[in-house]
């Protein structure tokens, strides 16, 4: 066995669980250019990357990473931007486990190469260390792209046409550029100032962006291609939060984790009064849901005070669909998962106010079409206890706002837009959809890649005709 | 964009309204739909119904009564001043039709909600009487507006300093004994809302309101505007915001509306302490 193998893989030095459940600073630190380097070198430089395939976006994972350790950092960065325009973003939030790093090599007799922290530290690196300068763009085409939304899919669309000598106009309905990099995923994941340089970025290669602009209701799709746009990408999220459905649920004090998250990210709310919007800070929070939007929700109210958060949900540990890395580090937290459990309704003061909740047990029985055991609620288990807030975070439906002021763009009968898997392209002529308005709530990686896809397609379009 | 062009005070300093240029609101705006504003990057969004639009000039008209952290800060933007964000228009648009007889009840800044509403039923041809409603007569607002706007009005006063000396429910409820009336439209407090429309139920008229929930997004993003209608519940900018008078649950609103009360009160305070 060469020596390569038997190098550990980097442990990501990481805030103390103790200490960091209370501020809102990122977790993870980041390698030192040392771990970077020696963690770069366990690559085995593979002849056909298995893990180049694992990515949505295909970023050029071995050259990479032979940058980091040949010590051409600067280098790395700019290998990651030529597939990536969104390096340090993905470096934190993709699921590495289910892609690159799942199929690494390494990965069936020891520990995969640390391909996201890599991707992080480089990206990290430039953004710090870098010239600041970005890549260059081709020849101006003279044609012009409307990209409506500004979240994953949207900003990697507007990089690659960008890149190709395309106008483009991002159309953002919040104040802020970033989507739900900016809205949903809070600081000590994402910090803010990585999301404004990486629009920066985008700003710096020519991208105009209009904020405060909800296409749908400020200006319709048909309006921008009759000011002259010649094609659009509509990447607006999945947008409408799903409630329970349950008696009470609209005593004060029960939040969808939309509301939850923007007042708390967006809005600032975890620095109020020196922000002007409010955010409540519960002593006992009830989080209903196990995805990671969830997480993100249990361990945002942990960093607001609360004394005790408990994640509720209906099936097991096992099928908890957050990633491990984001259930592990809510249990270092000490953030509770109260299993098998499902509420069925909740109790109010005289006030409105939510005061607790009513809950049944359940058991796994059959799987249902998800492939998951099915919970049955347990006849007879109903029992209470105390919260004084609570965070709804069962997932989200497709906003209809955009789609119902668009007349020709076929939906499916969720309301999600209907658009060819391979390349994005709609039932509307010059119109292409991706992300979560088309797939249901999913990844930010997977969202990129929609708009990878898109990208080529609608370069296509532009240079070759539909 | 979002430059204050025009601005005025109203009801002795307690109302501002503010023209804003907003050409592409301007252009879709319809009665009954609002925007969303924010005063400064660490403000928070708050909703308001248009009062007016100038499709020509390119701007919208809001009129707000200073309560609170934003409105505050909203008083202090003079002529030339931008806010700084300003989103719209959201909201379903009112059904404006030929009903026949119509009553349009205001009271408040509610007035100014329901002042273009009540040129659109005037102009689709109906018979409108407007009702309005305020503590005392200075602190009335738009009154020659909202007698354009009408075909006959009344104004009813807390205090007795002009017209009826008592709520505007009593003037609804004498109009409606007196004549067959086919829609109300009722904007403004929470009670004033709700009351009016128990006379309405009661003598079955079809009644609409326009709610006022705390809102973040405006584009149904959040559901914290959740309102409960009948059994339904809806969220107050997407679905909203003016809803059937008598299917609306007014005390959940009420409460609902109250949610930051503490936090409200801090906010300001330390608000007023930064202004001065």
């Amino acid at each position: 066995m060469s020596k390569k193998i038997k190098t550990p893989r980097a442990k990501m030095p990481e805030q103390d669980p103790d200490a960091r459940r209370r501020n809102f600073d990122e977790v993870p630190l980041g390698l030192t250019e040392e771990m970077a380097m020696v963690e770069a070198s366990r690559c085995l430089q593979c002849k056909k990357p298995l893990c180049v395939d694992g990515c949505p976006v295909s970023v050029k994972i071995p050259e990479f990473i032979k940058l980091i350790a040949e010590k051409d950092f600067s280098g790395a960065a700019k290998k990651l931007w030529e597939t990536n325009a969104l390096p340090a973003v993905c470096g934190r939030v993709c699921p590495q486990e289910d892609q690159c790093e799942g199929v690494c090599i390494l990965g069936k007799k020891g520990d995969p190469v640390a391909i996201g922290y890599l991707e992080k530290f480089a990206a990290d690196w430039e953004r710090e260390n870098g010239s600041g300068e970005v890549p260059e763009v081709a020849e101006k085409t003279g044609k012009k792209v409307a990209i409506i939304g500004s979240g994953p899919s949207a900003i990697t669309v507007a990089g690659d046409l960008l890149l190709k000598g395309h106008d483009v106009t991002i159309f953002e309905a919040f104040h802020k550029p970033g989507g739900v990099l900016v809205y949903g995923i809070p600081e000590f994941r994402l910090p803010k100032a990585i999301v404004a340089s990486e629009i920066a970025s985008l700003e710096k290669m020519g991208a105009n962006i209009e904020c405060n602009t909800v296409v749908g209701a400020s200006v319709t799709i048909d309006e921008l291609f009759e000011e002259g746009y010649d094609a659009a990408y509509i990447g607006v999220g999945a947008g409408l939060p799903r409630f329970m459905n349950i008696e009470g649920e609209n005593f004060i004090g029960i939040y969808s984790a939309n509301e939850y998250l923007t007042r708390t990210n967006l809005m600032k709310g975890y620095l109020f009064p020196e922000y002007d919007t409010p955010i409540a800070r519960g002593k006992n929070v009830v989080v209903l849901g196990a995805g990671n939007v969830a997480m993100d929700s249990a361990r945002t109210a942990m960093r607001l005070g609360a004394e005790s958060v408990k994640v509720v949900y209906r099936r097991s540990r096992e099928e908890m669909p957050a990633r491990d890395e984001e259930l592990h580090h809510a249990e270092e937290e000490k953030i509770e998962f109260v299993l098998l459990t499902n509420p069925t309704k909740f109790y109010g003061d005289e006030n409105g106010r939510v005061t607790g909740m009513e809950c049944l047990k359940m058991e796994l029985g059959e799987p249902d079409d998800s492939g998951r055991r099915r919970p049955v609620p347990i006849e007879g288990s109903e029992f209470d206890f105390d919260c004084d807030l609570v965070v709804v975070s069962v997932g989200s439906n497709a906003n209809p706002l955009l789609t119902s002021s668009t007349p020709g763009l076929e939906l499916n009968r969720w309301g999600n837009i209907t658009a060819d898997p391979a390349n994005g392209k709609t039932s509307k002529k010059g119109v292409w959809a991706g992300g979560d308005i088309v797939t249901g709530a999913a990844t930010v990686i997977l969202a990129m890649g929609a708009g990878r896809d898109a990208a080529t397609s609608m370069h296509d379009y532009l240079t070759l005709g539909w | 964009m979002s430059k204050i062009v025009n601005r005025e005070e109203m009801a002795q300093g307690t109302i501002i309204l503010n023209e804003i240029e907003a050409p592409r609101i301007s252009q879709k705006a319809k009665p009954g739909q609002f925007v969303i504003l924010q005063a400064d990057e660490t403000g928070e969004r708050i909703p308001l119904t248009m009062a007016d639009t100038d499709p020509e000039k390119g701007t919208i008209t809001i009129i707000y009564m200073v309560v609170g952290t934003s409105t505050t800060k909203f008083k202090e933007l003079k002529v030339g001043d931008e806010f700084y964000a300003l989103i719209g228009p959201l909201g379903s648009p009112t059904h404006i039709g030929n009903f026949g007889k119509v009553v349009c009840v205001g009271g408040g800044t509610g007035i100014a909600v329901l002042h273009p509403i009540t040129k659109a039923l005037k102009e689709a041809g109906n018979d409108v009487t407007t009702i309005l409603g305020s503590r005392s007569y200075d602190l009335l607002i738009m009154e020659e507006m909202m007698k354009a706007a009408s075909t006959r009005l009344h104004i009813c006063t807390d205090d007795g300093s002009m017209g009826h000396h008592g709520f505007v429910t009593d003037v609804l409820k004498e109009t409606l004994k007196k004549d067959d009336i086919d829609l109300v439209v009722a904007i403004g407090p929470i009670p004033m809302m709700k009351f009016c429309s128990l006379i309405t139920k009661e003598m079955n008229v079809k009644t609409i309101v326009s709610l006022n929930p705390i809102m973040v997004d405006g584009t149904g993003m959040c559901g914290c505007c959740r309102v409960s209608i009948g059994e339904d519940t809806k969220f107050a900018c997407v679905d909203g915001p003016e809803f059937d008078g008598h299917k609306v649950d007014f005390d959940e609103l009420g409460k609902r509306l109250a949610s930051y009360l503490e936090d409200e009160k801090q906010s300001l305070e330390a608000c007023k302490i930064s202004i001065a």
